[in-house]
């Protein structure tokens, strides 16, 4: 009997392991940001080149920071998530505009609609590499304290929104 | 006249010689050698697979340009890779720190290796367990010494 347990065992070991491995998304990355104070920054607006942003503006609110570009497939994708979510107005949404072309990122609101507040223009890179940009788009949800609560990277789905970002958001704004 | 074309001609294919002189690529060799010594350290978070001084990825250009940026300002290696781990974690280091976290992946072919050392020898142990020690009855023992080409031993003496 044991001769035919022991194989079958390590066999469903592996599956185990083998199941768990494929229903995991490689590509992403666990952040060591979460639960640390979102980096400071100061960045121009998109919209008026004169007056900047910093996340210290945001104090005492609860916000997310979506990271996006003209020329990002996947962002197209979530846009009309997003559209949609800022239409209920809850909690401020700021866009970071990541290694674009001013032009262009204006052309692609005017195309696609504006879900953002304001959003602030990135074009070296060097404030998304603070914040750990890797795979455009990515969103971070930061609390009241200013320190990053989630980072969620790929496309905001309905999905997502629904089951991960609006509870925690619900949860901070209390 | 055609001694012109010619010589034309020879100049034609003279000039690749000197159009063909490529740019050094960094302005310090010495300085880009150890970021690259560094970078290959370094996993590209976009094409996983590749070092960071491998990759052709966008980001992997921007954080090159970075940590070449931070050389010049006199960092060390540790300093960069902390930075870098800051952001992107362990993830980016090819060899990451032993933490609870990685021991499974330090650790863990060593216990697969040991496992199978074990399980081999729990074998072996249990296969010679197995081999029956009895002595041949006396009728086997004539049967193999009848197979071996020998006379059965009590009764002759007589070998080639």
């Amino acid at each position: 009997m044991a001769r035919f347990l022991v194989p079958l065992l390590v066999f469903a070991v592996l599956v185990a392991f083998l199941w768990a491995g494929l229903s995991r998304d490689p590509r992403e990355v666990p952040s060591p940001l979460v639960g640390k104070p979102a980096p400071a920054f100061t960045l121009p607006q998109l919209q008026a080149p004169d007056k900047t942003f910093s996340p210290a503006d945001m104090r005492g609110q609860v916000w997310l920071l979506n990271v996006w570009a003209s020329w990002c497939v996947s962002c197209r994708e979530e846009h009309p998530v997003l559209v949609e979510f800022a239409r209920q107005g809850k909690v401020p949404l700021i866009g970071l505009n990541y290694k674009d072309q001013r032009q262009d990122a204006l052309a692609w609101l005017a195309r696609f609609g504006n879900p953002y507040r304001l959003s602030v223009s990135d074009p070296e890179g060097r404030v998304g590499i603070d914040y750990g940009v890797y795979g455009v788009p990515e969103t971070y949800v930061i609390d009241r304290q200013g320190v990053i609560r989630m980072k969620h990277i790929g496309p905001v789905t309905p999905e997502v929104l629904s089951g991960k970002i609006q509870p925690l958001l619900a949860e901070l704004s209390r | 006249m055609r001694r012109l074309l010619v010589w034309a001609s020879l100049l034609l294919a003279l000039t690749p010689a000197w159009a063909g002189q490529a740019q050094p690529l960094a302005e310090d060799p010495a300085l880009e050698a150890r970021l690259m010594k560094l970078a290959k350290e370094l996993r590209c978070l976009v094409c996983q697979n590749e070092s960071l001084a491998d990759s052709r990825a966008d980001l992997a250009v921007d954080l090159r340009r970075e940590i070449r940026e931070m050389m010049r300002q006199g960092k060390s290696d540790a300093e960069i890779v902390r930075y870098l781990t800051d952001r992107y974690g362990a993830f980016v280091l090819y060899r990451p720190p032993v933490t609870p976290a990685t021991w499974l992946l330090w650790f863990g072919p060593f216990l697969l290796a040991a496992g199978a050392v074990a399980g081999f020898v729990y074998f072996l142990l249990r296969r010679r367990r197995s081999l029956p020690d009895a002595p041949l009855s006396p009728d086997e023992q004539a049967r193999v010494q009848a197979l071996l080409g020998n006379d059965p031993p009590p009764t002759q003496n007589h070998r080639p």
